[in-house]
């Protein structure tokens, strides 16, 4: 079983080591403490909450993605590339090629305003694939990530039927130089992971954010109100797409 | 009423060539079924825009049709309607394998279609496809109950009952199907409570009209139940644009949904030529009046059953495929482009293997419809 079907929501385990005080507490509680004296206090709380490589995803915390239209650059995809990079996509743009984050470029027709964001899976609190797909192939992690189990996709591709934001691909082909980090197979559906092998070994940001070179991409918790991404939704207007469905998306778009 | 009925001559010979053509078909449907699982989906035309094509189609069909061709005996065991009761033997059979074909071309368009155990093993209730497992499965089961106390003389009592469930296991298999479409809350063509009693109807019309064609290449019926039939053909297939009429109407009342029946109305290409001149037109209208016009004959009734069964590939391509085409909103007041091709209508035209699976579907239900026949006391006999 992959590391992306190891916790789904609700499943996450109680702490496996009940003993008073390991040395490796102690030695995370040390290195928290002297952080403390150094780090600003978003980035400690940030530390506190994420969890340690191998342990199951928690419901504390929500990930995320706040998306500043405004900052997004014309004919800038490096975020796209960033993606298909680290996740061993083949980049092609044919109907039957995967595409698990792409640039819309946007002309509203009411004023002739031009804007570009990147699209991806929206990791819906409510996720319509998730309702739809038969055998729970598709499911959501308890802290918020949306993602296909390849062991149980069976390919029928209801849950692209039910996406609203056409965030999911279908593999048509056979694959070659599959990263082993991102399980994929021909046959099964799939879409962004929110660059979940780098989460589960405690990274904190994702390919497209990393790459951004004006930083229009910032990933967080949305759940802790100390996080950049938390502070950032509180200082500036921002919308979620289709927000008419009430799906709870973690994805936000500011200057849409 | 039996002397009335000219049985069929259906000589060991003649079973046996119709049954090499029916597994040859198959055997084609299978081989291409192989090419897309060996070589990917990307043999079809189906992309990620369109992600349902042509098997789709046809499974639909068989599936949908398979609940309506029920109706000759539901008429004879549960409304006690006699003129039925011959035929209402060859009406279950032709649903068992009209079924078993519709399954078999969906199961075959799976991505995975190696992992259907897991389909039968992990069920997410949540979902309308995993209610439809059971739905199915169940329609197999109860089908071939009913089959049995048809068969079985000393059954016969229990006809009645378990007519009845079966009645009601229709109605629940087609707003099944019907809900796959209507749960469907992102797509501009689907997401309508009218949707369930619209398939329902739908596969009372098709149903009518597959029984019509497979019963006039069985022999002929009396007098009454042609007349009895043509009339119910005609009703059902004014029915069924009734409520594609309402489907559409209520699509036309609200603002967001203009756009979207503009399109399949009248500036989709492929799609609205479909919709009025195969389904509305040729697969309706036409009907219609072939089973009503005063000098009505045999052949009018099969030839109103045929573009009936046109009608209804026509409405089913134009309500999955277009459905599909017409590019999602997400973002409304905005024209939008990318190399996914957000805001631009997709397109689709079917491969020859996905076709020929979905023609293997058929052939699968002709190749159990012959076997039936053959080996069960299925056609109308003297002791009916």
């Amino acid at each position: 079983m992959n590391a992306q079907s190891v916790a789904r929501e609700g499943s996450a385990a109680p702490d496996p080591d009940p003993a008073p005080v390991s040395r490796r507490r102690l030695l995370a509680a040390a290195a928290a403490l002297g952080g403390a004296a150094i780090a600003p206090g978003v980035t400690l709380v940030e530390i506190a909450r994420a969890a340690k490589p191998g342990e199951p995803a928690s419901s504390k915390v929500r990930w995320g993605l706040l998306i500043d239209a405004n900052l997004c650059r014309e004919g800038c995809k490096e975020c796209v590339l960033a993606c298909n990079r680290e996740n061993g996509l083949e980049g092609g743009s044919r109907p039957v090629d995967v595409q698990w984050i792409r640039k819309v470029e946007l002309k509203e027709r009411s004023t002739g305003r031009k804007l570009g964001l990147p699209v991806m899976c929206q990791h819906c609190a409510e996720p319509p694939c998730v309702d739809v797909c038969p055998t729970g192939a598709s499911f959501k992690r308890a802290d918020g990530i949306v993602l296909v189990d390849r062991h149980t996709c069976i390919g029928c591709r209801y849950c692209m039927m039910a996406c609203p934001y056409k965030a999911r691909s279908f593999v048509h082909e056979p694959l070659t130089k599959q990263k082993p980090e991102v399980p994929r197979g021909k046959g099964c559906v799939e879409s962004c992971t929110l660059c979940v092998h780098r989460i589960d070994r405690g990274e904190r940001t994702t390919a497209c954010a990393e790459a951004c070179p004006t930083k229009a991409i910032v990933f967080g918790d949305l759940a802790d109100p100390g996080s950049e991404i938390s502070r950032r939704l509180r200082e500036v207007e921002s919308r979620q797409l289709r927000a008419d469905l009430r799906l709870e998306t973690g994805v936000r778009y500011s200057g849409l | 009423m039996a002397s009335e009925i000219l049985l069929p001559q259906h000589g060991e010979r003649g079973f046996w060539l119709r049954l090499a053509m029916g597994l040859g078909v198959l055997a084609v449907g299978l081989a291409a079924a192989w090419t897309m699982e060996h070589e990917g989906h990307v043999v079809t035309g189906m992309g990620n825009e369109v992600v349902w094509g042509a098997p789709h189609v046809f499974a639909i069909f068989l599936i949908v049709a398979a609940s309506g061709v029920l109706n000759i005996a539901s008429m004879a065991s549960v409304f006690r309607q006699a003129h039925y009761k011959p035929w209402a033997r060859l009406s279950a059979l032709l649903c068992f394998a009209m079924l078993a074909g519709g399954l078999m071309v969906l199961m075959l368009d799976l991505g995975r279609p190696e992992r259907i155990v897991v389909a039968a093993t992990h069920y997410n209730f949540m979902s309308m496809f995993a209610w439809n497992v059971f739905l199915y499965s169940g329609m197999f089961a109860a089908t071939a109950v009913y089959l049995w106390m048809q068969l079985e003389r000393r059954m016969n009592r229990h006809l009645k009952a378990v007519g009845i469930a079966v009645l009601v296991w229709r109605f629940l298999l087609t707003t099944g199907t019907g809900a796959i479409f209507a749960f469907l809350v992102a797509r501009q063509a689907y997401a309508s409570a009218v949707l369930p009693p619209l398939f329902i109807v739908l596969s009372l019309a098709w149903g009518m009209a597959v029984f019509v064609l497979v019963q006039s290449a069985c022999g002929e019926p009396t007098e009454e139940l042609a007349q009895r039939t043509k009339n119910l053909l005609g009703v059902l297939a004014a029915l069924a644009l009734y409520f594609t009429a309402v489907y559409h109407l209520t699509n036309l009342y609200f603002a967001r949904q203009h756009e979207f029946e503009r399109f399949i109305l009248r500036d989709g290409g492929i799609y609205p030529l479909l919709f009025w001149g195969g389904y509305v037109a040729l697969g309706s209208i036409a009907p219609m009046w072939l089973v009503w016009r005063r000098r009505a004959t045999a052949v009018s009734l099969r030839l109103a059953a045929a573009l009936t069964l046109l009608g209804a590939f026509a409405w089913l391509y134009v309500f999955i495929i277009g459905g599909q085409a017409f590019p999602l909103e997400i973002f409304p007041g905005f024209e939008a482009s990318s190399s996914f091709r957000d805001g631009e209508v997709a397109h689709y035209a079917p491969s020859l293997p996905e076709v020929l699976l979905g023609i293997g579907g058929i052939a699968a239900a002709f190749v159990i419809t012959q076997v039936g026949v053959q080996v069960l006391d299925i056609l109308p006999s003297a002791d009916d």
